[in-house]
């Protein structure tokens, strides 16, 4: 595959999920907003605040908004398009992506996003914002779960999937620590780590952002603090947990070079591996000693450090893999027998 | 549906001038008439959001929300019967031999300059004509192995050659996505006609493209060379890669080493053998040509030179795309081939001969005025339409410079029925098929119609206002 491609595909997906994730953050508290009527606008800024925070993106916010209102927030997130982040742009850049790469898509995988994007364009959208906004973005989150589903169901599995499956996780792991990292942000009163309430409606509106509320039900804890943060962190097969999406990015890394798991060639194996190491036997109270939201900014700057390394060695300096580095061995004690697909 | 149409005074490719149907389209009429209009509206909405899905775009340029369009598509078909189509063929077949024999010859020993059958300034003075590669060999001595003639019918019917388009014609995609929707959209109308079907074309041009490989042994590595996804042609490019099955490549993905041509990928350098270009010589190797153009590959024409690398259409074709050559290609086909011309030129005028001009000075208002070297209806003057201001201007940029500029009488065009805002009106066609040189000639049956959706208008650029209709050949 071309190295061109190898960079677009993984854009044009990590856009698709960023837009996802979005949807389902914005909806999400949006909803929860709906169960306290009689906020003052002083604490709806606590409530939106902490959401705009965890984005990375309050300095683009504050330049472009004086005040930190449910409109504004929502507006900023949703279809402004001088913010890249937003829904909108996302689901630009991901059909523009596409595009550079129409030959490599099914037929049906374009049609989809393309149909995304022209809904996102459309006067249609606009009206459903306004009047309905729960269906809005009930209509980005299906199209983006349509386009996951053929996308899985159309692509071949060879370098274009692993490369989307890059793409996916690596915006997965980072998304699930900015939600996790809104607890950073909790207004006054709310912010225990072990406190049952209120933080429990704090705690749910995390969950129910990274959709795992049905699958933290189910293994029938408390919402606390600590728990939903152990589940999302370090759940073993819960699809968005930082650490079954490292190791799935740690998996496609390894079909890409051709090694073997456990051992590295590059540096965003040897990066992954390490932080897979982390997860894999980290503990929940090495997080609390560490402070969350340091243990979660150093994640996102690993997953930063990944993504680059990814870059440098497939897309920057193909030419280098012409000469065969030496792999350095390592002998494993977690490997899998059997190479999950999710 | 057809109630109330005219066919004016124009020829008709649908019906004769007495308002009968014609016979070969006597079973396209009734299956219209069936449908009704209310069905035709609802299934032409069908094909128009088919092609919005689809992607099926043209980017527009000097647009700054970089917006894409809809080809517009009109659900009429244009019919050929099977006597009519293999007039063409055999007139197509006879001039792109003539024509790569040419390219061969004006690159080579020059023999028709010396036999003085073409004046050897008009070679020389060709802004195409590239000298320095005089002497160099190309792949099984083909030269144009995708020719997108432009065809039009006068007011008898008779087709002419209107021009060549030997150096990166488009549209093919259009062809194969126009019979696409309208089969999806309007599946009846195909029910026991017997269209010959159009698919073949990627196969064909695949085919073509791995016989001129340099490689001796292996399958050959072919690739599409885009200019990238902000050209106009930009679908095309994509569509035709995938249907080849080949990689689709811009500039930056191509590097040269050793004269040999490599594609970066995932997994480290893969040598490249046939590279099926979208790109203008012009912009092919700043090293060679344009040094600002940041669209090509540095040292690909050293690749090329040394044989290790094979390009569809050569460097250089462009010679006979310019339209004083053109007046050649009847003589052409006399002097290489013995034969007389199966397809006539339209009756051309040279500025740069004597008493030619003398009559286009005269005539400026009844001719067609074209520069030499510019296409998609660029750089035109249609007299009857147009100022006396324009016909100045352009007299005076024909006397400035003779050798650029040629002059032809107005064809009227042949007319279709085309749905325009509620009714059949005629509209005014041409026919690009689309002929592949490689073991052999292939056309595929038909070509691109391209239709003016302006009133009267003559021209069918889609850049000018222009969309398109499926093509049939009948068995």
């Amino acid at each position: 595959m071309l190295s061109r491609v190898a960079n677009t595909l993984y854009w044009m997906v990590r856009y698709v999920e960023r837009a996802d994730n979005l949807a389902r953050l914005i909806d999400v508290n949006e909803q929860v907003l709906l169960d306290f009527e009689s906020l003052d606008s002083e604490r709806l800024r606590g409530f939106w605040k902490p959401i705009i925070l965890s984005t990375g993106d309050e300095e683009r916010f504050h330049e472009l908004y004086d005040d930190v209102g449910s409109y504004q927030v929502i507006h900023f997130l949703t279809n402004d398009t001088r913010n890249p982040n937003s829904i909108v742009s996302c689901i630009g850049f991901a059909r523009e992506n596409a595009r550079t790469v129409r030959d490599q898509l099914s037929d049906d995988l374009w049609e989809e996003l393309n149909g995304l994007y022209l809904f996102t364009k459309s006067e249609e959208s606009t009206y459903l914002l306004e009047s309905n906004p729960p269906r809005y973005y009930e209509r980005v989150r299906r199209a983006a779960m349509t386009f996951l589903g053929i996308s899985a169901s159309t692509t071949a599995r060879d370098g274009r999937w692993d490369f989307m499956s890059l793409g996916r996780h690596l915006e997965r792991a980072d998304k699930t620590t900015r939600f996790l990292d809104i607890s950073t942000y909790f207004p006054k009163g709310a912010e225990g780590l072990e406190r049952a309430s209120p933080g429990v409606l704090h705690w749910s509106a995390i969950l129910s952002s990274c959709g795992a509320m049905g699958a933290f039900r189910a293994t029938r804890q408390e919402i606390t603090g600590r728990t939903v943060m152990t589940f999302l962190l370090f759940s073993p097969d819960f699809p968005r947990s930082v650490r079954y999406c490292i190791d799935q990015v740690d998996a496609a890394l390894h079909r890409i070079s051709g090694t073997s798991r456990g051992t590295y060639s590059n540096e965003s194996e040897r990066e992954c591996g390490m932080m897979l190491a982390k997860l894999n036997f980290g503990k929940p109270e090495d997080v609390l000693e560490e402070g969350l939201h340091f243990f979660l900014d150093e994640i996102q700057s690993k997953l930063n450090k990944i993504a680059g390394e990814i870059f440098e060695t497939y897309v920057l300096m193909p030419e280098r893999i012409v000469t065969k580095l030496p792999v350095v061995p390592f002998l494993s004690t977690n490997q899998p027998a059997q190479e999950q697909e999710q | 549906m057809f109630e109330g149409y005219i066919a004016d005074k124009f020829y008709d490719e649908m019906f004769s001038p007495d308002g009968k149907v014609r016979e070969h389209c006597e079973a396209l009429d009734r299956k219209f008439q069936q449908l009704g209009n209310k069905e035709f509206l609802s299934r032409k909405a069908t094909s128009e959001l088919y092609f919005m899905r689809q992607g099926i775009t043209f980017n527009v340029y000097h647009d700054n929300r970089g917006s894409e369009r809809i080809f517009p598509f009109d659900p009429v078909p244009r019919v050929i019967p099977a006597g009519e189509w293999e007039h063409l063929e055999a007139g197509l077949t006879q001039r792109i031999l003539a024509l790569n024999l040419f390219l061969h010859d004006v690159y080579h020993d020059q023999n028709i300059l010396t036999d003085e059958v073409i004046p050897r300034h008009y070679i020389e003075n060709a802004k195409h004509f590239r000298k320095e590669f005089r002497g160099v060999d190309v792949p099984k001595d083909i030269y144009i192995h995708i020719c997108g003639s432009d065809l039009i019918r006068g007011g008898d019917g008779t087709y002419y050659v209107l021009e060549d388009n030997g150096r990166c014609p488009s549209g093919a995609s259009y062809l194969l996505e126009n019979r696409n929707a309208l089969k999806r959209a309007f599946p009846s109308l195909f029910d026991s006609v017997g269209v010959r079907p159009v698919d073949s074309y990627p196969r064909d041009l695949l085919n073509m493209l791995h016989h001129i490989s340099p490689r001796r042994e292996g399958e050959p590595v072919c690739v599409l060379l885009t200019p990238g996804c902000y050209n106009s042609a930009y679908f095309e490019h994509c569509y035709l890669a995938r249907k080849m099955g080949i990689e689709i490549v811009e500039g930056r993905d191509l590097v040269v080493i050793d004269r040999f041509v490599y594609m970066r990928t995932t997994k480290g350098l893969v040598r490249v053998d046939v590279i099926y270009r979208r790109i203008d010589d012009d912009f092919i190797d700043p090293v060679v040509f344009r040094k600002d153009s940041v669209l090509g590959v540095p040292g690909l024409m050293n690749a090329y030179k040394a044989g290790n690398v094979a390009l569809a259409n050569a460097v250089g074709t462009g010679v006979a795309d310019d339209k004083v050559i053109y007046y050649f290609v009847p003589r052409m086909i006399e002097y290489y081939l013995g034969q007389k011309p199966i397809l006539p030129n339209v009756p051309t005028y040279l500025a740069s001969e004597e008493a030619d001009f003398k009559y286009i000075m005269a005539h400026l208002p009844e001719l067609v005025v074209k520069a030499a070297n510019e296409s998609g209806g660029y750089g035109m003057l249609m007299g009857p339409q147009a100022s006396s201001d324009e016909i100045e201007k352009f007299r005076e940029l024909i006397k400035a410079d003779p050798r650029n500029y040629i002059a032809q009488p107005v064809v009227s065009l042949s007319q279709s029925p085309t749905w325009c805002d509620g009714a059949m009106e005629g509209r005014h066609l041409d026919l690009r098929p689309y002929i592949i040189y490689g073991e052999d000639v292939k056309i595929v049956p038909g070509g691109l119609t391209r239709v003016a959706l302006t009133k009267g208008s003559l021209i069918v650029n889609s850049s000018q206002g222009g969309g398109s209709k499926d093509t049939w050949v009948l068995k």
